[in-house]
């Protein structure tokens, strides 16, 4: 039995002009038909903009096609009258975890639902229990929403659904605003779910994602491009580039072998599978192929931009909530250098790169830039800002004026820059974070999410600063427009020779571009050095609880197999290379 | 550093007072309210002072706490206090008098007698909020409200928007901080500069607050009517407001004490 069937659905957004009049449509779903059974996990996969929100959101009612019908369980989504039948069965949980929980104590919130259909309040008492243990979160029942982290925040908005007892989930994007943590308690709970028989639809950019569930359909353009199981989309490495898509490092490894000759199954998703599949062709054990030898003799004395000495900063001092979020942390940052910061949430990098700027200032300890002590008497802290640009998580968040080009024009105009000045630094940050000269003088609020993300970017660098430091400037974003920011970023500091700060929680973004790897473990710094000096401790930082790339894990299987790719893996370039010359 | 601006802090408990049904808190908040503006002498003052502090000793809450509530009207207090020494004039002789000055005595009764009668209310009404959550005041306030509702007064959807407001305060708070973090780091100036230099500052932090509310408020509604939202009919409650005879004995109380304050405002004048 199909619990969801989809016939033939078109959908399109009319544009109005300033008058309120039509003046043109966009289609956004260009005949969708598909049949979910009871009791799948499937993914949807696709870039932003191919319409994978707005078909989940004709799920259950929230939108019905221009043309085609949506039949939940036999019930035509477009009946008035059985809406909340509809709504009931299909349950949906949204991206931004705050803006779902509406009451101010957990349980209330996820009350919500059977409270608006008129259960009585001792069977709402038992379900509220329930749903809350299944998400593990029924210690929490007595906070308040703004006490939980993400994670936890996206799992009571599930129990919220669950409270209604629906037979399918539908989640859009449900762990793009969270951290790697977050995203595993929400696709551990999804899996349990699943297995007690809920069917699961989950929208997603994430092949990680969509890898764990039994059916990818992939979506571009407004129609269906691949329906089959993981193993069979994701070896198509080819045609999902061609829809803007990421496929898992490894499979990446096997297509590239095959390009090169070699005959190898490109259906492999994880280390695991591709371990036997690479000892099937016999590679030659135990020689290790020319490995970049470790750089020592290299030291030539580079000028320091920035450096913290001896840094501790202290939340709550003298309260009974005192905690140390930096811990005695010492560091000297190379001019020209592109460093990668990563480390868990709370391990300290958040606080740690605010007292590069001065927002924050040290609990003990000095911060240096250009050698001079920044919080010493006299010392300029607003000069400071414009040496040290700073862009936070989500920098879209700070875009307020009436174009692009003023909003740019924000930061140098504050350092007090003659009009033409402003002009020339506004021009050259567009077009550097790969912004188009006409969309200066649209408003910021008519961009893409990338082109705004991009655009707030653009504010921070036309301030021109010594050093730039960004707070994980793909977050949140899809394949394509993370790639497209990396890019530009990397770009930029080639050209202009600017000492970069990138902050991530992606070893796999970092290792693409920096040279040097910061490494922050509970307030401490676990280590600074060069990327393939990082690697050689890769098995530590892994034991430290971050995550490494793919396909490095794949090179540690592999040398318990005696095959030796060396101790700096972290690219599938790299890893293909070695591998060929022991082939 | 914003996250400290706390609204009605609730503290949760199990005396007595955290147990009674908020309806009679709220209307026997408003009684006592009454008592303190009725009582025409010190006495009076008295009695429902002791009333109000067995209540809060009863409660649990810290005194700390008590005084706590008493911190932003301090100005006030000050102020009237002032007023009132300096202005109130009586019959006979002035205590103190220099140049324009003159202190009566009857000015400094009447200022003390204002001043415990606005500590006593505020300290009060502040045992109100710290043993009652916010949400379950909503409900009591819905509740006692809903007569309303015949007169096609929105009682429900007023309690729902309180309910909103109160649960995306923090989260604003946190939004509004962050915000500024944001464009301090582009230079903004927040600090210096006079009103108009200052309001002009403020622009780049409220358009951005303002968007992201409406986009969260617009996000909100959808998730409400995915879980089935459709306004105050039909709606269950996981908890409900449940009268006890605890809340009868409280009101009894009371009551008898108001009567003592009449009483004593007869007796005494």
């Amino acid at each position: 039995m199909n619990i969801i069937e989809v016939k033939n659905l078109e959908f399109e957004y009319q544009s109005y002009d300033d008058s309120g009049n039509v003046n043109g449509a966009t289609k956004v779903l260009k005949g969708i038909n598909l049949k979910i059974p009871k009791g799948q996990f499937a993914a949807i996969l696709g870039h932003n903009g191919c319409g994978k929100s707005t078909l989940a959101k004709h799920l259950n009612g929230i939108l019905t096609g221009t043309k085609g019908k949506v039949y939940i369980n036999g019930i035509d989504t477009e009946d008035e009258d059985r809406i909340f039948d509809i709504r009931q069965t299909v349950g949906m949980v949204f991206q931004n975890p705050d803006n779902q929980l509406v009451a101010t104590v957990v349980e209330e919130d996820v009350a919500f639902a059977p409270e608006n259909l008129g259960v009585p309040p001792a069977e709402i008492r038992r379900r509220v229990d329930e749903a809350l243990k299944t998400v593990s979160m029924y210690e929490y029942r007595e906070h308040s929403p703004h006490q939980l982290s993400g994670g936890q925040k996206q799992r009571v908005a599930i129990a919220g659904i669950l409270a209604m007892q629906p037979e399918c989930i539908v989640l859009d994007e449900p762990t793009a605003m969270l951290d790697p943590k977050g995203r595993k308690e929400v696709m551990d709970t999804i899996k349990l779910l699943n297995s007690r028989g809920v069917t699961i639809v989950l929208i997603t950019h994430y092949m990680e994602e969509a890898a764990q569930a039994q059916r990818v359909i992939v979506m571009d353009d407004g129609v269906i491009a691949m329906d089959d199981v993981p193993h069979r989309v994701f070896s198509q490495v080819e045609r999902m580039k061609g829809y803007a898509l990421d496929v898992p490092q490894v499979t990446e490894l096997m297509y590239e072998l095959n390009k090169s000759g070699v005959k190898i199954s490109t259906e492999v998703l994880d280390e695991n599978e591709a371990v036997p599949a690479i000892l099937s062709l016999s590679p030659k054990k135990g020689a290790c192929p020319s490995e970049k030898a470790p750089q020592a003799a290299k030291k030539e004395k580079k000028e320091i931009v920035a450096e913290v000495r001896d840094l501790v900063y202290k939340y709550s001092v003298g309260s009974p909530f005192e905690s140390t979020a930096v811990d005695h942390v010492s560091v000297a940052i190379e001019k020209g250098s592109f460093v990668g910061v990563i480390g868990h949430t709370g391990s300290g990098k958040s606080t740690l790169i605010q007292h590069l700027n001065g927002l924050l200032k040290p609990t003990e300890g000095q911060v240096l830039i250009n050698g001079r002590d920044i919080w010493e008497k006299d010392a300029d802290l607003r000069s400071v800002r414009f040496m040290a640009g700073l862009v936070f998580q989500y920098s879209e968040h700070q875009l307020f004026e009436e174009t692009v080009f003023k909003d740019i024009a924000y930061g140098p105009k504050n350092m007090g820059l003659s009009d033409e000045d402003v002009k020339e630094r506004v021009i050259s940050a567009a077009r550097s974070m790969g912004l188009s000269d006409e969309l200066l003088e649209r408003s910021p609020f008519d961009l893409s999410g990338g082109q705004k993300r991009r655009a707030a970017l653009a504010g921070v660098i036309a301030m021109q600063p010594e050093i730039l430091i960004l707070d994980e400037p793909a977050a949140g974003l899809d394949p394509k427009g993370r790639d497209k920011v990396l890019e530009e970023i990397h770009e930029y500091h080639e050209k202009s020779g600017t000492t970069i700060l990138l902050v991530s929680h992606s070893m796999e973004d970092i290792v693409k571009y920096a040279d040097k790897v910061l490494v922050m473990n509970r307030g401490r710094l676990f280590c600074y050095e060069d990327t393939d000096e990082v690697f050689r401790r890769a098995r530590e930082i892994r034991q430290v609880g971050l995550d490494i790339p793919q396909i490095t894990k794949l090179d540690h299987l592999l040398e318990q197999e005696n095959v030796l790719l060396g101790e700096d893996i972290y690219t599938v370039g790299r890893a293909k290379e070695r591998l060929m010359q022991l082939l | 550093m914003l996250k400290d601006i706390t609204i009605g802090q609730f503290f949760p408990g199990d005396s007595v007072i955290h147990r009674m049904d908020s309806r009679f808190k709220i209307i026997l908040e408003i009684v006592y309210v009454v008592m303190l503006f009725v009582a025409s002498n010190f006495y009076g003052l008295a009695i429902a002072g002791v009333f109000m502090l067995s209540a809060f000793m009863v409660s649990g809450i810290k005194l700390k706490m008590m005084l706590k509530s008493l911190k932003p009207i301090l100005p006030i207090i000050i102020f009237t206090a002032v007023l009132n020494i300096l202005f109130i004039k009586g019959d006979g002789e002035p205590l103190v008098q220099f140049w324009v000055i003159s202190i009566y005595g009857e000015g400094l009764t009447t200022s003390a007698f204002m001043i415990v009668r606005i500590i006593f209310l505020i300290v009060g009404m502040s045992l109100l909020t710290y043993t009652t959550s916010p949400i379950v005041l909503t409900d009591a306030i819905e509740s006692l409200l809903s007569p309303l509702k015949k007169l096609h007064f929105p009682v429900h959807e007023l309690a729902m928007m309180m309910t909103i407001a109160l649960r995306f305060i923090p989260t604003l708070i946190e939004e509004t901080d962050k915000i500024m973090m944001a464009q301090k780091a582009r230079g903004a100036n927040l600090d210096s500069g006079g009103i108009i230099k200052r309001a002009k500052a403020l622009v780049p932090i409220l358009i951005p607050l303002f968007i992201s509310a409406f986009k969260r408020a617009n996000e909100l509604a959808t998730a409400m009517e995915c879980r089935c939202y459709r306004g105050g009919e039909g709606r269950t409650r996981l908890r409900k407001l449940k009268a006890t005879r605890l809340d009868f004995y409280m009101t009894g109380l009371t009551l008898c004490t108001f009567g003592f304050v009449i009483i004593n405002n007869i007796v005494f004048g």
